[in-house]
């Protein structure tokens, strides 16, 4: 179900750019308006969210520890796993936010005769998620060329970088056919395995299919419906510095592009995307396991009712002097 | 265990969820795969919502009127409380890296056990109830309304999961579902929906300082007579130190340890290992029990139970605590006890009065566990040992999940283990330090009604014991945790039998050569030392 609703309200997506500028010609609409309310729906919505999780106390140190804590001297330490400073704690996080090291551990087991369980490593959910993750940053970079004049250097380079093997005119972007690929492998698994199928909500597939429809019309209109990149550049540029300006004859390859790019930007901060910014909150990442070592204060520390030692030694009392226990009261 | 199938038919299971979606399942109490309710009275004690009689089959379970309004608000409250529980609702992606690393579905083939699901059985109804996208598009978003049936599944399936963290090692967000099993089972108990396998050790710990409600008297009656056995053994009698004030260190074990075979041997262990040292420790009859079912049922539990080990630390004048060998024991000690109950500011940080060192990695929780202390002895060379004492075990090692996977305590139970005994071998590497496999009794499910899910959920760990059995040979399962030391068992006999569970501190003592002890010929357990068989048959 989630699966066809999700493809169907895409499909519905690019056929509203088809209705709205193919055929009524909304451009200023689809050019002007719809980028700044999902921008703006974008910015704040991640705000909104970032804040909410943050106002949020973390009243305990709950780091899960993946290695050796910090002990005896002669007891290697793992900071890295089991960080026990500010500089464990970071290193943790970035080999995390750009190595995703928890998912390169995953393992696959399999229950085989006998019976028996054996585990095998597993790394394509890894590696396609790597994939899909840094193609989809290089793109997002190699586009500051629309937004920026000068283009800054690194632009520049990354595109260079990206095209080295000048296939056809315009070269080929190898994060274009990455983040294709990954893309596709990310939806496959979630079809054709079936405890992924079965967990699998219009949640997960939409966005993939609304990323897809992204790669897709953009590779379209590079290299197949071209449109004219000096209009594309002169929208954006008026659209960052806030005098908006349609020009005419961009074409309906870009439109489709933009608004599915919008689609996503609105629709990011409302759906599980916000992992991007969750992954560096998470209290079992993000802390010291130095819970020994230091203090760490629960902001609504509230008192309960205890059973005091007072308490306990007036029910027990006669039974404590009968073996010679000591008493505090006689 | 007579009703429980054979491994093989046990095992007739398909890690294939079926064709209908989970929410159109509805729970089934299965015999043997669920814990019994809580008692009333047990509820009464700890001053606990809804406390009646009821059972998980009935149609009706008599939750409050306005069930729905204490869930909600439960809900809302702990949301605002906790960033990892809104986190945690919020950021998953779905992309079942999770999945197979539950010993519950591995075992059972659940698809409700997949750690992801598990997770859902909760987010479902935070989506209906706290997201937008959940109150317009129903269940295409994945929401469902809250019924009845929804708290039955909360209680199954939130009473088969053994909070211990596997799934979050392997999570890209690091998303821990003991956090939302906390969360879930928190939920349950205000609506009175708890398992007494839990909330009877509660109050019993609430009431007489240990689980097991054993009193002042039974408990000094329980030391000395491990006192006499050892000097049956030895030759030489100990003393056993009881709320000694001014003692310079608090000895805190899980009740496990005093009450039941093979714990005893471990804690007769730990009484010659300190009597061999001369240490000036005390033993306290009202912080009996460093085990904690708090953490099975609630945070304020958690700190309600935890509160009497300062308290007592304070009323002896210790200097600082040394706690026993026990699982989440330790994971209270080291991730809540100094937050919920602290500053500890009345101790000193941890000193060994025998080689001086100081235990730097706990100097504001001022706890020190038991093999941290041991392996510094023994890197200090403070111990004359005879790990040929133990040649008869081939000993592989159980890392209990709390230790390895919230402390990072990972060598240290294996130094000492090395030191003590000559053959030590190390199950595969996925099963071990931080990935672990329960026992499948952790949290509060130990008990025995619950036998075949524990069964199913001990299978990782007996197919990895099962394993060195067969290649090595090994005999005993050495672990540091008073759980493991009664839910492995069966476990073992039932997917590795023949191989026997053993505390650390047991083979330790074992070993420990004391001074003026007499010729041993059995080891703790009575068996005989290897060496010394063949005289008795001559």
């Amino acid at each position: 179900m989630g699966l066809w609703f999700s493809l169907f309200t895409v499909v519905i997506l690019v056929l509203l750019v088809f209705m709205g500028v193919g055929v009524v010609g909304l451009n200023s609409l689809f050019g002007i308006v719809i980028p700044y309310v999902a921008l703006l729906v974008f910015l704040v919505g991640i705000v909104y969210r970032v804040g909410k999780w943050t106002r949020a106390p973390v009243p305990f140190r709950i780091p899960t520890t993946c290695g050796q804590q910090k002990s005896h001297p002669w007891i290697k330490a793992n900071n890295l796993e089991s960080p026990y400073n500010v500089l464990g704690v970071m290193a943790r996080m970035v080999l995390e936010v750009l190595l995703f090291r928890s998912l390169f551990r995953n393992t696959r087991a399999e229950l085989r005769d006998g019976p028996r369980v054996v585990y095998g490593g597993t790394k394509w959910l890894w590696l396609a998620g790597l994939a899909f993750h840094w193609s989809f940053l290089l793109i997002l970079l190699r586009h500051l060329r629309f937004f920026t004049e000068p283009i800054p250097f690194f632009v520049n380079l990354f595109e260079s970088m990206d095209g080295l093997f000048e296939i056809g005119v315009p070269t080929l972007y190898m994060t274009d056919i990455i983040i294709l690929l990954a893309v596709t492998y990310l939806f496959l698994r979630r079809v054709v395995i079936p405890q992924i199928r079965y967990i699998s909500l219009a949640a997960d597939y939409f966005p993939l299919f609304l990323i897809l429809g992204v790669a897709l019309s953009g590779v379209l209109m590079r290299h197949f419906y071209k449109v004219d990149i000096f209009k594309v550049k002169e929208l954006a540029i008026g659209l960052f510095s806030f005098h908006p300006v349609v020009p005419e004859g961009i074409g309906l390859a870009f439109y489709i592009h933009l608004f599915l790019v919008c689609t996503l930007l609105a629709y990011f901060p409302f759906s599980k995307l916000m992992h991007m910014g969750g992954v560096f909150l998470s209290p079992t990442r993000n802390l010291a396991n130095n819970n020994r070592m230091r203090r760490h204060v629960n902001p609504w520390n509230y008192p309960v009712k205890v059973h005091t030692y007072e308490a306990y030694e007036d029910e027990f009392r006669e039974k404590m002097k009968a073996v010679g226990l000591p008493v505090e009261k006689e | 265990m007579s009703n429980v199938p054979k491994p093989d038919e046990l095992m007739g299971i398909d890690h294939k969820p079926p064709k209908k979606g989970w929410m159109d399942v509805p729970v089934d109490f299965k015999p043997g795969t669920y814990s019994y309710p809580a008692k009333g009275k047990n509820l009464k004690i700890l001053d606990m919502p809804n406390p009646r009689e009821w059972s998980p089959t009935d149609e009706d379970w008599k939750l409050p009127e306005n069930w729905k309004e204490i869930v909600r608000e439960g809900f809302k409250d702990r949301l605002d409380k906790y960033r990892s529980f809104q986190l945690f609702m919020d950021i998953c992606v779905r992309c079942g890296a999770c999945a197979d690393k539950c010993h519950f579905f591995i075992g059972s083939g659940d698809p409700k056990n997949m750690p992801v699901l598990r997770a859902e059985l909760m987010r479902s109804v935070y989506r209906k109830d706290f997201t937008t996208s959940g109150k317009i598009f129903g269940k295409l978003a994945g929401a469902r309304e809250l019924t009845e049936d929804v708290i039955k599944e909360w209680f199954y399936y939130f009473y088969q999961c053994t909070e211990c963290r596997r799934c979050s090692v392997f999570c890209p967000y690091g998303i821990d579902t003991a956090e939302i099993t906390m969360m879930g089972r928190e939920l349950l108990h205000l609506l009175g929906c708890g398992i007494n396998w839990a909330m009877e050790p509660v109050a019993n710990c609430f009431r007489t300082g240990n689980h097991l409600g054993i009193q002042p008297h039974g408990f000094k009656d329980t030391l000395e007579f491990f006192a006499d056995d050892i000097e049956d053994l030895t030759g030489i009698k100990i003393n056993v130190p009881l709320n000694k004030k001014g003692a310079e260190i608090l000895f805190v074990v899980p009740s496990g340890d005093y009450f039941g075979d093979p714990g005893t041997y471990t804690c007769m262990g730990y009484m010659m290992l300190f009597h061999e040292l001369g240490l000036d420790y005390t033993w306290s009859t009202y912080a009996s029990e460093g085990g904690n079912f708090g953490l099975f049922t609630s945070h304020e539990m958690i700190k309600r139970l935890n509160a009497k080990i300062y308290a007592e630390a304070k009323r002896l004048g210790v200097k600082w605590i040394l706690g026993g060998e026990c699982g989440h024991m330790w994971r209270v000690m080291h991730q809540y006890m100094d937050t919920m109950n602290g500053p500890a500011d009345f101790l000193e940080v941890p000193t060994s009065p025998i080689t001086g060192t100081r235990f730097e990695n706990a100097k504001s929780t001022k706890m020190v566990h038991i093999t941290e202390f041991t392996s510094d002895l023994m890197k200090h060379n403070r111990l004359r040992l005879d790990p040929s004492r133990n040649d008869n075990l081939i000993v592989t090692f159980h890392d209990s999940c709390n230790p390895a996977r919230a402390m990072g305590l990972i060598e240290e139970p294996r130094y000492v283990i090395k030191n003590v005994c000559n053959h030590f071998y190390e199950m595969p590497e996925n099963t071990i330090k931080e990935q672990t496999f329960c026992c499948g009794g952790g949290a509060g499910l130990g008990n025995d009604e619950n036998m075949e899910m524990r069964l199913r959920g001990g299978f990782p760990r007996g197919n990895a014991v099962r394993y060195v059995q067969e290649k090595y040979g090994v005999n005993r399962l050495a672990c540091v945790c008073a759980i493991d030391r009664a839910t492995l068992i069966p476990v073992c006999d039932y997917w590795a039998p023949g191989v026997e569970v053993t505390g650390v501190h047991e083979m330790v003592a074992n070993a420990l050569v004391m001074k003026g002890e007499k010729k041993r010929e059995t080891n703790l357990r009575g068996e005989p030392l290897p060496g010394k068989e063949d005289i008795e048959d001559e």
